[in-house]
């Protein structure tokens, strides 16, 4: 039945995450004088910051979903919603099918474990006064997963060596580690309930080089170990390309491309994905002329009218300028947000 | 084009050494630097945090303050030591021949005083000048990186620019005076990619109108590649290796810059494990007596733990400080 539905992609794996019309905004409470001037009936008028728009999106069991995206485009945002830390303004979020607002009792702890996130800073997510024993001992005592002290020291040991660490460090406190370090120590902490699902927030913009790869290699062999999903944040385009199986790139708080990552890679369709993959410099590359794209990153407090991009691109016609582009499908995998890719 | 080259280079390095005091004792942070750069030349000075990379950009300008200290070396400037100069003359420098553009904008720029206020200082200090022709200089300045209605942009604060703007401001204050060597620390990583294009396709432009030297100091072994003539890779406080950029990333003779290249996707298949270096970079501290790479080193042998590699050369001015250099002939 499976088979006969996907017949020339395969069975696809259920989703873990859906989102769909996934929205996020952030606002203030009006001060004194708004309230005032509210009560007295005048039209009060408080910026909205629009982080998310719209976004339709889902991770399946045992992908590496990539997200890419400038500064601002709201991938931490989303990444932080999918965890639960933040909480959707609008839209739903399904795990293993059902929607996490109706999540209570067992369900809800299961989703709370099994969706855990690695932060960019190594520095900043770790207690400086805790011992690297009890950070990672803290989510056992907390969700009660532990029997005995001897049981909790034993799964931590255990998760210290998962990530490559000597089990003498556990007595050593964070100040104690290089930021590689501390990433492993990180990882450790979201690996010790057990996870599913791991949303990686640029969990290695924050290292040298040399660490970074050795990182992502502790990324590609926990995958493997454990079957493990991931989310993996990044503005990175190299990084995403090695490590994921299908790429979404985010622009201003929406997604404009979705695509398995070698389909992405070499065929680019929106412009501005094109735009990014132009400019990561390379290796490889030998006193190129850059073809910069012009303009910035519009503030997302003022989204540009029609397609978000249209200020930037090189191809923006008339109609990119007053109306947004719906995402249509280049192929069953390949889906793209863009006028140019119209048929009619 | 490079070492045969008869004029007297922008600036010559020899035998720089810069060390910080803690209680225990001086460690080094750049230990006996040897570096020539020659006009309209670019070189890529590449290496992990801690390497001593910037330190090395601080120490030719001068810049070094307590509890570091330069202990040793020459720093020849179009053929005058810096090092001899007193403090009055280097600053006549600075800014003027020898300028400097830092990594994060938002700190290099005073916040309380206007775009306008700190370029017409920055003249100022070297040329005289009416505060009227002084501002079409600096407009000027602004329009030559790209900033658009650059007369208005004078009266702005830096807070009012984006990041990729100020970090444009400082690009053209270090412009302003016609610099013979500009030392960039970092200039775009800060930044977000198209933006980083943007900045290196300005400084690519400028640099070749302007004939200066360009000292680009980075962890990104990606912009050196497309930017620089040379690339210097410095470990642990040392240049463990440097020639032509194409040399230097086709045909590494180090470990370290073979490692380095491992370490960044793109030449191993997707979801293989990257060939990484194990290990990290020593503290200042507790650098190894022999070659400062050795513990990490897969080639290391006991000769490479007691004493330091020399420098050895090629025909093609490449020099690397290894025992056990990779064979000539090795491809990327």
């Amino acid at each position: 039945m499976m088979n006969a539905l996907h017949a020339d992609a395969g069975p696809t794996p259920p989703p873990v995450l859906e989102m769909r019309a996934l929205e996020r905004e952030f606002t203030r409470k009006p001060v004194l004088a708004e309230r005032l001037l509210g009560l007295l009936g005048r039209q009060i008028d408080i910026p909205v910051l629009k982080a998310v728009r719209s976004v339709d999106l889902s991770v399946h069991e045992g992908e590496v979903l990539g997200l890419v995206g400038e500064s601002g485009c709201g991938k931490s945002t989303l990444g932080r919603m999918l965890t639960g830390i933040t909480s959707p303004s609008r839209g739903e979020l399904d795990y293993n099918g059902k929607p996490v607002t109706e999540l209570s009792g067992q369900a809800l702890r299961d989703f709370t474990l099994d969706v855990q996130m690695i932060f960019q800073d190594p520095y900043a997510s770790l207690n400086p006064r805790q011992k690297v024993g009890d950070i990672l001992a803290e989510p056992l005592r907390v969700h009660r997963i532990t029997r005995s002290e001897t049981e909790t020291r034993k799964r931590v040991d255990e998760a210290l060596r998962e990530v490559g660490l000597d089990v003498s460090y556990r007595d050593r406190y964070p100040h104690q580690f290089s930021g590689g370090q501390r990433q492993r120590i990180g990882i450790a902490r979201a690996l010790i309930v057990e996870p599913r699902f791991l949303v990686c927030d640029e969990p290695i913009a924050a290292l040298d080089v040399s660490i970074q790869a050795q990182v992502i290699n502790l990324f590609l062999d926990l995958r493997r170990r454990r079957n493990l999903t991931y989310l993996f944040i990044s503005h990175d385009l190299s990084v995403v390309r090695h490590i994921a199986d299908r790429v979404a790139i985010m622009y201003l708080g929406q997604i404009v491309e979705l695509a398995p990552a070698a389909r992405l890679f070499a065929e680019p369709a929106h412009p501005y994905t094109r735009t990014l993959l132009e400019q990561i410099p390379s290796v490889r590359n030998r006193k190129r002329k850059f073809h910069a794209v012009k303009g910035e990153i519009p503030s997302p407090l003022k989204p540009p009218s029609g397609c978000a991009f249209h200020p930037r691109c090189a191809f923006a016609t008339d109609r990119c300028r007053a109306e947004a582009p719906l995402p249509r499908d280049l192929t069953e995998t390949h889906r793209v947000s863009c006028h140019l890719f119209d048929n009619n | 084009m490079t070492g045969q080259d008869k004029t007297i280079p922008v600036l010559e390095i020899r035998g720089l050494q810069t060390v910080f005091h803690d209680a225990q004792g001086a460690w080094p942070a750049i230990n006996g630097l040897d570096l020539t750069l020659h006009k309209g030349e670019v070189l890529g000075l590449v290496g992990e945090s801690g390497s001593g990379k910037s330190v090395a950009g601080f120490s030719v300008l001068g810049l070094i303050d307590p509890p570091g200290e330069i202990t040793n070396g020459e720093v020849l400037f179009n053929g005058r030591d810096l090092r001899k100069l007193d403090e009055e003359s280097l600053r006549q420098l600075r800014g003027a021949s020898l300028s400097m553009i830092f990594q994060d904008p938002l700190t290099t720029l005073n916040p309380v005083l206007t775009i306008g206020e700190q370029m017409v200082e920055a003249i100022a200090e070297h040329t005289r000048g009416a505060t009227p022709d002084l501002r079409r200089r600096c407009a000027e300045g602004l329009a030559r990186v790209g900033i658009t209605s650059p007369a208005e942009r004078l009266d702005q604060y830096p807070h009012e620019l984006s990041g990729g703007m100020r970090q444009r401001v400082v690009i053209a204050i270090a412009m302003l005076n016609r610099p013979d060597l500009i030392i960039a620390d970092e200039p775009t990583t800060a930044l977000d990619v198209t933006i980083q294009g943007q900045i290196i396709a300005e400084m690519q432009e400028l640099q070749r109108e302007s004939g200066a030297a360009l000292i680009w100091i980075t962890h990104d072994l990606g912009v050196v590649a497309e930017l620089a003539d040379r690339i210097a890779v410095m470990y642990a406080g040392d240049i463990v290796e440097t020639g032509s950029t194409d040399d230097v990333l086709d045909r590494p003779r180090h470990p370290y810059t073979r490692g380095l290249l491992n370490s960044v996707p793109g030449d191993t298949a997707a979801g293989e494990p990257l060939r990484q270096i194990e290990g990290s970079a020593p503290p200042l501290s507790r650098r190894p007596a022999g070659c400062p790479f050795s513990p990490r080193c897969d080639r290391a042998s006991d000769m490479c733990l007691d004493q330091p590699p020399p420098p050895e050369a090629d025909a093609n001015g490449r020099v690397w400080r290894c025992y056990h250099p990779l064979p000539e002939e090795e491809a990327a």
